[in-house]
Formats: structure tokens, sequence, C-alpha cells
């Protein structure tokens, strides 16, 4: 696991309050960890924090897995 | 239409003298106080350094980490107190009818602790806009009541009142005056509050309204002494059930006392201090009278407002005097803000639970830390000071006054059957 994927599970346990065998890539963050609207766009302004970039809106709003945000930021942050 | 009967059958308390009912009341009678030197931030440059804050707290003892983290503390604070009466009022909640359920809060002030960390981030953030998505929804003053009502289901009536230091109170009316004409059967009520922060002290202190005893925390709050400094600021809640009577019969419930009457008045004139004669505090134990359907001469005991400020104290006493007459030597007064502090939103909520167990009970707690008479305090008065006292209870009085102007009482009677 790249050391994004890990801080990216990192950040998911602590704020959905899941296990760490739940985050699994396919794991979907309203479908499968109980996020609801507000978890999910807490979660991007925290991979934002994390990883100090920035994520526009409308990719945002692709973002609703584990292994798409960990694809997301391997592209970007640099 | 007649009117329908309220009782009260649960109670909750997290205060600064102690996180359960029983623990609560316990120490009040023993004349505790819960005021001590300020933990939950640095107040190393504040003119006051102390409060009464609520003390030995887990919240993840009693709310799941990730759903505590979405609430403020005030919200934190009403959900504990809630859970405790729930628990107490022992529904079948099978049997409840959920749509004429409700909660109905008290806070004077909302998550001031969330406001001012969120703004305290944009600021120290370089001011980018970056607000955390659950910053709105734990800051205003409503989440309380709306964290309740998904908590248990509760899909009647549920909203907030905001009348600073009488909140609590005025919740507890409406609760009241909407179980009486029917809208609801049951209704969470109360209030809380949680200001113990930078900008909660800071604002008092500016105001020049809380004591700086800071040599002696404990004894800072002393109503109706003659070297009364100013009020000790408080946290903390407290939650009663009120249920419609027939309702409460009909299950079996144990009826702590019973909710007779709700009165409100206001002074109208001036955003912070009373009345000097005290005209709003004597209507609105007028009103509060009349509205019970009792004469004066019929309460026992009443837990003033009496927050230990050198204006408020006196004017309160004089509107006793004026309203009751000499009957106001023959019962009972005492401020157990001596004791818990100054709760704010929450107080109208901890002072009713005071009065409830005193008519269970039969003893008045203390007005504790009087050291000198104030000539300004007639002598004649029974203040209850520095012990509690026996005394047949049988008909009891709160009362709270916010800023703003705003008067609110309520008065409890002991339960005798029909």
């Amino acid at each position: 696991m790249s050391a994004i994927a890990e801080r990216v599970k990192q950040i998911i346990v602590e704020k959905l309050g899941v296990e760490e065998s739940e985050v699994t890539p396919e794991a979907n963050f309203q479908n499968d960890l109980g996020a609801d609207s507000l978890d999910t766009v807490e979660l991007i302004m925290e991979f934002e924090k994390e990883f100090n970039l920035s994520i526009p809106d409308d990719q945002a709003e692709n973002i609703g897995t584990v292994g798409q945000a960990v694809a997301y930021l391997e592209e970007n942050v640099k | 239409m007649s009117f329908k009967r309220v009782v009260i059958t649960g109670m909750g308390a997290l205060t600064p003298v102690g996180n359960d009912v029983p623990t609560f009341w316990k120490n009040l009678v023993a004349g505790v106080s819960g005021a001590a030197p300020i933990t939950r931030f640095d107040a190393e440059k504040f003119r006051t350094r102390f409060a009464c804050e609520v003390k030995g707290l887990d919240i993840n003892d009693y709310i799941p980490r990730q759903e505590a983290r979405k609430m403020d503390p005030f919200t934190q604070y009403a959900v504990i107190a809630s859970d405790e009466a729930m628990k107490d009022a022992g529904f079948d909640t099978d049997k409840l009818d959920l749509d004429k359920a409700g909660v109905i809060w008290g806070s004077g002030i909302g998550g001031l602790k969330t406001f001012e960390d969120e703004v305290l981030n944009f600021s120290e953030g370089g001011r980018n806009p970056r607000f955390n998505p659950f910053f709105i929804p734990k800051m205003i003053a409503d989440s309380a009541s709306g964290v309740i009502s998904i908590r248990y289901g509760f899909r009647g009536p549920t909203f907030i009142t905001v009348s600073a230091c009488a909140s609590a109170t005025n919740a507890l009316i409406d609760a009241f005056n909407y179980i009486r004409l029917g809208m609801m059967n049951v209704c969470i009520s109360g209030g809380s509050e949680a200001a113990v922060t930078n900008a909660g002290m800071g604002g008092f202190n500016a105001l020049k309204a809380l004591s700086e005893r800071n040599d002696s925390p404990e004894t800072a709050s002393r109503p109706y002494d003659k070297d009364r400094d100013g009020f000790v600021l408080g946290e903390g809640g407290a939650a009663l059930i009120l249920e419609e009577y027939e309702h409460a019969k009909a299950r079996g419930a144990k009826i702590y006392a019973e909710m007779i009457g709700g009165g409100m008045s206001s002074d109208a004139y001036h955003i912070t201090a009373p009345h000097p004669e005290g005209r709003g505090a004597y209507m609105v134990m007028k009103n509060t009278v009349e509205n019970a359907g009792i004469r004066p001469e019929e309460i026992d005991y009443i837990n003033t407002h009496g927050t230990s400020t050198p204006i408020g104290d006196p004017q309160e006493i004089k509107a006793i005097e004026k309203f009751f007459g000499e009957h106001a030597y023959k019962m009972n007064i005492s401020s157990t803000k001596s004791m818990t502090g100054h709760l704010l939103g929450g107080a109208g909520a901890i002072e009713a639970a005071a009065c409830i167990l005193a008519i269970r009970d039969q003893i008045i707690p203390p007005t504790i830390n009087h050291f000198t008479d104030d000539p300004e305090i007639n002598p004649r008065l029974n203040l209850t000071f520095n012990k509690a006292q026996k005394r047949e209870v049988k008909i009891a009085l709160s009362n709270t006054f916010g800023f703003g102007g705003h008067n609110a009482s309520v008065i409890f009677k002991k339960y005798e059957g029909d």
C-alpha cells in the first residue's frame, strides 16, 4: 500500500469511526462506510488539508470510494 | 376547552456539582461549591480565571466519539441529561405516540465553542474560507433539540427557546403550555449551556458581570452577601420529562411533581441591567402565580435568580417583598447558583430540578457563602444561608431573568393524586 493510501485510510478511520479492515479500495463512503453527504464534504476537506492541495468541486463529486480518493491523490499530490 | 394537567415524570442533570441527578442533589443539599480554576482553556490572562465547570466527564462514556464530534458541548450536555431523564421516565417507547412527543430545549448562546474554534481556524489559516461542513449544524442553538429529536424519534414540536438566562424556563413554559393545550403528550424539556470558553469568559468579563475573586473560587458566588462581586459562570444543563397527567397515570409512571404555572414579563428598561426597583421581577411572579391559579401565600420556597451581582440580587428581593408582603418572611428563599454558578440558558432547568427535588424530599437547598449581611437585604427574610433547612414544601417557584430584560418563572406543586 502506498504512503498516500495509508494516510487516506487513517483519515477515514478517524473521521468515520470505521474499522481499518472495512476501508477497502471498493468501499463507498456513503453506501459502505456510513457517511452522509456532510461527512463526505468533510473527508474531502481533510484530504485537502493533509495533502496540501485544493480539490475542485467537479473533481470532488467523482470521489465516492476509497480507491477513487487514493487514485486522485496519487495523481495530483506533488 | 379545559386545560390538561402536566406532571414531571423524569429528570436528568449534568452540572458543576454532579453529573447525574442523585449526585447533583446530594451536593446541593450538602452545600458543595462547583467552582474551581478553569481547565477548558488557558485563562492565564483573563480577569476571571475560575468557573463552575462540569467535572470528570468523559463524553465517550455517553456518546460514541463519531457522534459526539458532530455536537457542540452544549448539545453533548443536552443529550447526556436527556438520556438520564428518558431512562428515569421509563417509557415503553414502542407504545409512545411519537407524533405527540416533542423536544423544547433552552440555550442562551448555543455552540459558542464551535463558533470560536471555526473562526480562529479561519483567522489563523490565512483567512482561507475552509469552514467545516458541520460548523453551522453544530453551532446553531436549535441543534440540541434537533439531535435529541432524532435520537428518540420524537416527531412533535421541537425547537429552542432563546431568552438569555431565562431560556430554559421559557422552554419549560412552552412545553407546559403545548401539553396543556393537547398538542403533545410528552416533551423532553430543559436547557444547557457551554460558555466556559475564551469568548464566553472574555465577553462576560468585559461586561464586568463576573466575580474576580480568583484567590477563592469556591466562595466567589455569594448571593445576598455584602461583598458579592459578580456571578460565576457555570456550564451543563438539565432535562425534565413533562407529561400529560392522564398519559402518565395510564402507564403507571412515577410522578415527581405537578407543574402548575408558568409566566413571563419584560423589564423594557436596559439591555443588561435589571430594573432597579424589580419591576419585571415583580410582574413575572405575579403573572406566574396567577397562571397557576394559587394564592401567593401558598408558595413555600422560591429558588431565586440570585446570581451574586451587586445590582441584580437586591432588585429581586425588593420585588419578592413587594409581591408577597408579610408572607415573604414566612417562606424559604435560596439561590442554588451559590453552588452551581450561573448556567445561563441552562439555569432555569437545573433550578426547576432543584425545586422539584425540594418538594420530593421536603428540604430547601442552601444559599452558601454567606459571610456578611448586606444592609440592603432585609434580615427578616429566610434566605437559607449556608445550610439546608427541612420544612414542609408543597409549592415551589423558580425565577429566571435574562439579559434583554426577559423574565420567566415556573411553579411546581407536590403531586397529591386526583
